[in-house]
């Protein structure tokens, strides 16, 4: 190649990166402008003085986070844990902690009960699983509010079964939440145990019943440990949104069982206290990036496990 | 006769599935029968009607709040659906440039972040951007759901680009096709299936969103969602079953098609 062609060659490369960066550069824009930008307002929002009817104050402030997690006794001064706080971050951790547990015992014989059957099969209990995905969540919500009324089905028919005289107080409570979550968060859990289930090589199963295995065993030594980027996976997936969740408690839960998404919201609403509402949004925001590392490094690479 | 030992089998995993499958289905079904309840109780069941999908109909509030969440829905839709087409060719078949991974995150950083943050963090801006500029109307609206649009529109462009070669773009380059013919006549046929299933997804996504909506909207600008949240809290009537039930099947009709779409994608590998 002579000195000249190198050099059109390169410029024509050249020349191809901008136009990839030109053609991105609107979707890269409208995001930047409209979904992650905003966040580093609310980054800076967290380190101002909060305004006295809402909005800010523009001084460098650390009281937003100092909320958080503690509190200052208005009268004497004395500081304190943020019981309010740190009780609804506690609690909205355990709520997904125990949603993705519940899922994971769910989803997990459901997505083998899907791998294991006929392939041409399998997409149509996939698409069962979806169709409540896709229905709006709102919906989803005012469904098993229905459910759990003190005069809705589940009510009515422990009754009529006579293993309850009087309608149980069902709806909002935690366990409206949990099963609302549940409910919402199970296909997130379905589909990537799928993904797995489905690679899974049975010979490795057959040979374990060839070894004496029983059922359990192959169970619990074999699949799996297999599977287990699919269950990081599916466990992620259902933990981030569920940590997160604002609709759910919103209309399952009553005004007290609030989770850290209603408690933003109160800052920014009723509370009047933008920084400290800011703060948790980012504290938030870590604990899901901490979360989402975790599953880049374990569960990126989902394959049937075979290493 | 002892049954054949299956390999596959696992005890008790069928009945689980299929009660989870039931637990999916009862609470939507029980939902959908009581939109024909003719009484007013969504609890007790006094007989067939079409009165609350008439009631529905005839009320002026949600028919508004239903035609402006498919405009927003379509505007949105379809813009996310072009910028994201653009940005799939600007990050498919290439040996790999700078920037390229950073591109690919950011574009999917919308679905990292939890909506609640995004949605206060807009509520910031955009209640400061109101204050200036004295405009209220639906483009803060179209704009959010644009942005969170995007990666939903992305991931299946992309995929379809992906199992595209060159080879017929380049017998076309080398005929002297100029690149927008290349682009018109050999790259958008073939990728059509992919920016559809795109669009449509991005239909649902934004149809369906509450949170960041619910924080974005200035007076009166109730979504079908966000005019829903509100009526929760009261008394409901089976008004809003049947509200639920039209806009359920709106929603199953468009995943219904997406489905198909997704498996001529896959077909066509």
């Amino acid at each position: 190649m002579t000195e000249r062609t190198r050099q059109a060659a390169s410029a024509a490369q050249k020349k191809e990166i901008t136009n990839r960066w030109l053609l991105s550069a609107p979707a890269l824009v409208l995001i930047a402008v409209a979904s992650v930008g905003p966040l580093l307002i609310v980054l800076l929002y967290s380190v101002l003085a909060p305004g006295s009817y809402g909005d800010v104050k523009w001084e460098l402030s650390g009281q937003g986070w100092f909320n958080v997690f503690l509190s200052r006794d208005i009268f004497d001064d004395t500081i304190s844990l943020a019981d309010a706080h740190v009780t609804i971050l506690w609690r909205s951790a355990k709520l997904a902690v125990i949603t993705t547990v519940l899922c994971l015992i769910v989803g997990f014989p459901t997505a083998y009960f899907i791998a294991s059957r006929a392939p041409h099969n399998r997409s149509i209990w996939l698409f069962l699983i979806t169709i409540p995905f896709w229905t709006n969540m709102l919906i989803r919500g005012f469904a098993i509010q229905e459910m759990i009324r003190n005069e809705g089905l589940a009510n009515t028919i422990l009754m009529k079964l006579g293993i309850i005289s009087a309608p149980i107080q069902m709806l909002y409570t935690d366990f409206a939440i949990l099963l609302g979550m549940v409910y919402v968060h199970l296909p997130l859990m379905v589909l990537p145990l799928y993904a797995s289930l489905e690679k899974l090589d049975f010979r490795l199963v057959e040979a374990g019943y060839d070894l004496y295995a029983t059922r359990l065993k192959v169970l619990w030594r074999i699949i799996i440990p297999l599977v287990k980027p699919g269950i990081i996976a599916g466990s992620i997936l259902v933990f981030i949104p569920a940590l997160s969740s604002y609709v759910i408690p919103r209309i399952l839960g009553g005004g007290k069982n609030l989770m850290v998404g209603n408690l933003i919201e109160l800052q920014f609403g009723q509370g009047r206290n933008w920084p400290l509402g800011a703060a948790l949004s980012i504290t938030l925001v870590i604990i899901v990036l901490f979360a989402m590392l975790y599953y880049v490094k374990n569960a990126g690479k989902t394959g049937g496990g075979h290493a | 006769m002892r049954k054949r030992f299956d390999i596959r089998v696992q005890p008790g995993f069928a009945t689980i599935a299929m009660f989870c499958f039931f637990l999916l289905y009862v609470p939507i079904f029980t939902l959908v029968v009581y939109a024909f309840n003719s009484g007013i109780s969504i609890a007790r069941w006094e007989g067939f009607s079409f009165r609350w999908f008439v009631a529905a109909w005839n009320n002026n509030l949600v028919i508004e709040a239903a035609i402006r969440s498919v405009q927003i829905a379509a505007i949105a839709a379809v813009i996310a659906t072009a910028v994201a087409t653009l940005a799939a060719i600007a990050t498919t078949r290439t040996a790999g440039y700078r920037g390229l991974t950073f591109k690919y995150s950011f574009i999917n950083m919308p679905l990292m972040v939890p909506e609640i943050v995004t949605a206060v963090a807009l509520l910031i801006l955009f209640s400061r951007i109101k204050v200036w500029t004295g405009y209220s109307g639906l483009g803060y609206l179209i704009l959010a759901h644009t942005a969170f649009c995007i990666p939903f529109a992305y991931l299946p462009i992309r995929a379809r680009l992906e199992n595209m070669d060159l080879a017929l773009e380049r017998a076309a380059a080398d005929l002297y096709a100029t690149p927008f013919k290349v682009f018109r006549y050999i790259t958008l046929p073939l990728l059509w299936p992919g920016i559809l299933a795109g669009m449509m997804l991005s239909f649902v996504i934004s149809l369906d969103d509450i949170v960041i909506t619910e924080f974005v909207k200035s007076a009166g600008q109730e979504t079908l969602p966000t005019y829903m949240l509100g009526q929760l809290r009261r008394a409901i009537t089976p008004e809003m079953n049947a509200i639920s039930t039209v806009f359920l099947l709106l929603s199953l009709a468009i995943v219904t098609i997406f489905f198909f779409l997704s498996r001529s994608n896959e077909k066509s590998d």
